[in-house]
């Protein structure tokens, strides 16, 4: 199994790298074309990242060390989500430590890094976004592990690759409410970690709207490059994880490579469906203004609290 | 023998010598030698807790060294830890110590650290207002008062010792000795800047105030308790718990879970703290905040699981929700401060709310007979006091390095030191990750642990566990999103960017012995952040003391976290190494594109075309925290007064706007005022008893002795 | 909901048929894009006829974002910036310091008769001169205003596509 566990480790990873690019072109082809227009093609958003890796890096006066780090950090952290996340297959080196709470984690060390970024620059517009990140991430944060209590109570811990295929075990599990109730937190929850409508707009150009990319202003060329491709990244990851937890079949869990191929196949299918589904509501739906976002974010608590307090009296009571 | 004995002498003789060191050695070498003295306690108490740690057990009783009781020690694993942890940040502090007390400090002509204008520290945070100057307050240099002053040296050994030997106390009288020569000390130490600001005397008089209430409390719980266990020595008590009542073994722990939890900082306890550590000198403040706090966890511990043998459920539920509000309110009003020392005051009471958090689910989880479940809890609030000792004192001293060097403890004025002083930034850099619990840093491996006994706790019957466990969940996740953005403000605002101020422009780097003092605290820091399973045995150890659990909670031999009896595994030293082959490896592979080496080209700030932006344009520690402030509008209740002042001619034109905002602690509003104006009306009616007149006093005692003479007769 | 979707179903596409490719070479600077070019406006000091077709170009109809290219809102971000209107003395530092942010390469753009010699607005009291006379243009728009459809060749010279 080790030899197919490290290749299904790096095709975990090549997959999120290369992949997430095209999600965001397909997610963009998508409104596109719901909006009558005939977009860009699927493969637009690597011709950017191409572009602004040729282009001069650019250092504005006052930076430091901060600044240069951290689109390195974002997308360093989301690699290594991307290895740990039990995307196409549960048996692989790193089963053991791919923990759901240490996924949140490193995908919230990559957003305390921009925000440090942000404000590193001294810009008002920084700052500005640098707080506004802050803001919606600490408020995130209860939903989130909230709906990973929820997932893991079945599972009885909190690793994924157990979590995973405890369910493809038990194929039930998928559609009791509380399983229910915790995914539909952990979306909103991903909506708002991801910085999509209606959190964040990723296509504002009104710097006062604005949440992500206002932290970002400052970056060009490279750095641009790699910002960009850690949020497009975080975005499938955090898609993948959504569709490997509500419907975790095709996962491999034994070691043969044909399963893993299929695996990988699946995973992608899953995504595209779940990026066209995100795309197309967003089409309907306008950004909430940011003091808003609590009452949504509180909302998807509510559901998180009642899926664990579900699962307790539903699983818990019943396996006793 | 073991090495427990001698070390024990150790700290109590170097504390002795390093007070009389502080008290009269000349003032030039004064710092120095204190300093050692006080290093040199602290290495032995680390001596004396390991070894405690590695399992030795230890008891003398010296019946000549105090009257009546004597003098009673007994040692064993978890008095061990909290030793070794208090030892630890008092050599690192001492050292710091040294260099903090050196003349001269950062800034020209000779300021010292009290120089900070009060505005910032009035309690509250002003935004809008206009961006004054520090005043020139009077140097500390004359070493006649301030940290280099003869009593401020001297009681700081005094004050290191005795905490260092509070965890050894092996009867009730030697504890209450103890635990009060330290909150004297500490007191001491805190008003050891009194002349430069006159804050510091009300954050005294509070400290003082609720200190002696605890002690109070303290008192009247154990001797309550010894009276009950029929001996004042540990063993006697232990012995003497299961016996009693119910009624009694609950009024013990109520009466001195309130003084333990206030001497933690515990909401709606917490009052002196976020007065008393940002007053104080900064590596006093260091060891307050760092040490002194976590002896109300020890005495927590030891009475409610070693001495009373655990309890009910609702003991445990009590202390749950008081670790729970404080967690949320601490980091809540630190999110809100701008006053960097109030704000890392803030954070220690949220840090020891989690810990709390984490002890009373490990009591519910005994109450409920889950032992290995009870033992994890355990393990993992001990290792949280670890964790937030190392980082807690980091973080201290280099917010009084920053004070030192600039004079300036507000956010908002300070900013640009990044590039002045870079290895103190660097050193905040590292404890700010420990304390944001987020990884590679240290305090996310122990709220880690922490969740995952709550997680694995809903096994437990009772429908108490599923109500109240996702909540502790929720309230730690809420803590720890809240501290991502306390953490960034700290470290972004304070550090980076461009200075605010004239103040913050000038800093200069700390003198070595600060930096070595820090960077030994920051590699304590990193050893925890990479190989907490080093850890394991000693916890296992300090759990089993407590009587908590027999089982390990956690596997050995790993450098990991190995929960011993599931499949959650966490292994920080490969995440850390995986991130940074991870950001090598982008940062290689973000280069191929690139067809020629395109240099890396300095440009001016993007300030949409305006003139370039000054740092009044930046963002402050107000405006960084004014969304969460908005979203919590509700809880804080903030202040807000908006003046405006028209010119003469005409109402209609402004001449002057003036914006102010403050968020006081609505605990203490809400709880402290009404108490405080009970108390003090009481007073002023009870002054009307002493009219002067000598015969109405001699009637008063007439009439004090019968009512004692009658209750006597009747009663008994 | 139901209505806006049926409207999406009933509307269908909007964005007209792509002309063929511009035949003119492409600079030797936008080679370098490959495809993608982000765009960043920059107005002058003009009437705000060439921002209504800039608008128009970048709309469902004429569809230029079809072609690669993207509206940005940091100089930063940008490879070219799209300058319109005479340039008025307040905008004259601004439009130098645009396009001074933008990393190399970077292209700049000028559209409308007024970009290119001030048009109506010549010899006007607040004007300080043409975008050309500012910084140095690459790619010329003319037109009072220009039609988008010119835009739009225009900055697919850059793309390529």
């Amino acid at each position: 199994m080790s030899a197919t566990g490290y290749v299904a480790v790096a095709a975990q990873v090549a997959v999120v790298a290369g992949g997430a690019p095209l999600l965001t072109g397909w997610m963009r082809q998508v409104r596109a074309r719901l909006e009558g227009r005939a977009g860009a093609g699927v493969v637009q958003p690597w011709r950017d990242a191409r572009k602004l890796l040729r282009k001069e890096p650019v250092s504005p006066t006052g930076t430091g060390p901060a600044f240069r780090l951290a689109p390195l950090l974002l997308v360093a952290g989301t690699a290594v989500v991307a290895a740990l996340v039990p995307l196409a297959a549960t048996r692989t080196p790193v089963s053991g430590s791919a923990d759901l709470i240490l996924v949140v984690a490193l995908l919230a060390l990559g957003t305390v890094a921009l925000a440090l970024a942000g404000l590193d620059t001294g810009t008002a517009f920084g700052g500005m976004g640098a707080s506004r990140e802050m803001t919606i991430a600490a408020l995130v944060e209860p939903t989130i592990l909230l709906a990973v209590f929820a997932v893991s109570i079945p599972a009885g811990s909190t690793n994924l690759p157990a979590i995973v295929a405890g369910t493809i075990d038990h194929p039930a599990r998928t559609a009791s409410p509380a399983e229910l109730l915790a995914v539909a937190a952990l979306v909103v929850a991903v909506l708002a970690e991801t910085g999509r409508i209606p959190v964040d707009n990723p296509a504002t150009h009104l710097e006062l709207t604005m949440v992500h990319e206002a932290m970002v202003l400052e970056y060009a060329g490279p750095d641009l490059a790699l910002v960009e491709l850690g949020s497009q990244m975080r975005l499938a990851v955090l898609l993948g994880l959504v569709a490997t937890l509500a419907a975790p079949w095709g996962v491999a869990t034994g070691g043969s490579p044909a399963l893993l191929a299929l695996a990988l196949a699946l995973l992608v299918a899953k995504v595209a469906v779940l990026g066209t589904a995100l795309a197309a509501a967003e089409v309907f739906r306008a950004k909430v203004r940011l003091f808003k976002v609590p009452e949504l974010l509180a909302g998807s608590f509510v559901l998180a609290l009642l899926a664990v307090v579900g699962s307790y009296f539903l699983t818990g009571e019943a396996g006793r | 023998m073991n090495a427990v004995g001698p070390a024990l002498a150790a700290v109590g003789g170097l504390a002795v010598a390093g007070a009389l060191a502080g008290g009269l050695a000349p003032a030039r070498v004064r710092p120095l030698a204190a300093g050692l003295c006080t290093a040199g306690l602290g290495a032995a108490g680390v001596v004396a807790g390991a070894a405690a740690l590695g399992g030795a057990r230890y008891g003398v009783w010296l019946p000549g060294l105090l009257p009546l009781a004597g003098v009673r020690l007994a040692v064993d694993p978890l008095s061990g830890l909290f030793m070794a942890v208090t030892g630890a940040v008092t050599v690192a502090v001492a050292v710091y110590g040294v260099g903090y007390a050196s003349p001269g400090g950062g800034m020209h002509g000779g300021r010292g650290p009290g120089d900070e204008d009060a505005a910032g520290s009035a309690g509250g945070r002003h935004a809008g207002s206009d961006a004054h100057e520090p005043r020139d307050a009077l140097a500390a240099g004359g070493g006649d008062h301030g940290v280099r002053s003869r009593g401020a040296q001297a009681v700081g050994p005094v004050f290191a010792g005795a905490m260092v030997l509070v965890p050894a106390a092996g009867s009730v009288s030697t504890f209450l000795l103890l635990w009060e020569l330290m909150a004297l000390a500490s007191l001491l130490l805190v008003l050891a800047e009194h002349r430069e600001r006159p804050t510091v005397r009300s954050a005294g008089l509070w400290y003082a105030v609720m200190t002696h209430l605890g002690l109070v409390l303290l008192l009247v719980g154990l001797a309550l308790f010894a009276a009950r266990a029929g001996g004042e020595s540990f063993a006697a008590l232990r012995a003497g718990a299961g016996g009693m009542p119910a009624g009694v073994r609950g009024t013990v722990f109520v009466m001195t879970a309130l003084a333990f939890t206030s001497k933690a900082g515990l909401a709606p306890l917490h009052a002196w703290l976020p007065r008393a550590h940002p007053e104080a000198p900064s590596h006093v403040s260091a060891l307050m905040s760092a040490a002194m706090v976590n002896l109300g966890v020890y005495g927590l511990l030891r009475v409610g699981f070693d001495l009373l043998g655990g309890g009910p459920a609702w003991w445990w539920l009590l202390l749950m929700g008081a670790g729970a509000l404080s967690a949320v309110y601490g980091i809540l009003q630190a999110a809100m401060a701008s006053d960097l020392k109030r704000l890392l005051a803030y954070s220690t009471s949220e840090n020891l709310g989690l810990v709390v958090l984490g002890t009373g689910a490990a009591g519910l989880f005994r109450a409920a007979g889950d032992r290995p479940l009870a033992a994890l809890a355990l393990a993992a609030a001990l290792l949280h006091v670890v964790n937030h000792a190392a980082f807690k004192a980091l973080l201290f001293c280099a917010a009084g390095s920053v004070l030192r060097a600039t004079g300036l403890r507000d956010l908002d004025r300070l900013g640009g030191l990044r590039a002045r002083m870079p290895v103190t930034a660097g050193l905040f850099a590292l404890g700010a990750l420990g304390a944001v619990a987020l990884p590679p840093g240290n305090g996310f491996v122990s709220e880690w642990l922490l969740l995952q006994a709550l997680v694995h706790g809903l096994a437990v019957p009772g429908a108490a566990a599923a109500v109240v466990l996702p909540v502790a969940v929720a309230v730690i996740a809420l803590s720890a999103g809240l501290a991502a953005a306390v953490f960034v403000k700290a470290l972004g605002v304070g550090f980076f960017a461009r200075p605010r101020s004239a103040g913050a422009g000038r800093a200069v780097e700390s003198p070595p012995a600060m930096l070595a003092g820090m960077a030994l605290l920051a590699a304590c820091c990193a050893a925890l952040a990479l190989v907490p399973g080093a850890l394991g045995p000693a916890l296992t150890r300090a759990v089993r003391a407590a009587g908590v659990g027999t089982e390990k909670p956690l596997a050995d031999g790993e450098l990991g976290v190995h929960l011993a009896h599931t499949s959650a595994a966490l292994h920080p030293l490969w995440v850390a190494l995986a991130l940074v082959a991870g950001t090598a490896a982008v940062a290689g592979l973000a280069r191929l594109p690139a067809r020629r080496r395109a240099r890396r080209r300095d440009a001016r700030l993007w300030d949409c075309g305006g003139g370039a932006p000054t740092a009044r344009m930046a963002y402050t520690a107000t405006s960084f925290a004014e969304p969460l402030q908005r979203v919590f509008d509700d809880v804080l209740a903030p202040e807000q007064d908006v003046d405006v002042t028209p010119v003469r001619e005409s109402a209609y034109l402004v001449e002057r706007v003036r914006f102010q905002r403050l968020v006081p602690d609505r605990i203490e509003h809400r709880l402290y005022r009404p108490l405080l104006a009970a108390v003090s009306g009481l007073a002023d009616r009870a002054r009307g008893l002493g009219g002067g007149s000598v015969h109405l006093y001699l009637g008063y005692g007439l009439f004090g002795l019968v009512a004692v003479l009658a209750a006597l007769v009747v009663g008994w | 909901m139901g209505g806006l979707l049926r409207k999406i179903r009933g509307t269908g596409r909007v964005a007209e048929a792509a002309p063929p490719r511009p035949e003119a070479d492409p600079l030797p600077a936008a080679r370098e894009l490959g495809g993608s070019v982000q765009v960043r406006c920059v107005d002058a000091g003009s009437c705000n006829g060439c921002e209504i077709e800039i608008g128009n170009a970048f709309g469902p109809v004429y569809d230029a974002e079809r072609y690669g290219v993207r509206l940005v809102a940091s100089p930063r971000h940008a490879d070219v910036a799209l300058v319109t209107g005479p340039v008025t003395r307040n905008m004259a530092e601004p439009l130098r310091r645009t396009v001074a942010a933008m990393p190399q390469p970077a292209i700049v753009v000028a559209v409308g008769d007024c970009a290119l010699d001030c048009g109506e607005f010549a010899g006007g009291y607040g004007v300080e001169g043409s975008v050309v006379d500012m910084v140095s243009v690459d790619v010329s728009v003319p037109g009072c205003p220009p039609e988008p459809a010119a835009i739009v060749t225009a900055l697919r010279t850059l793309t390529g596509r």
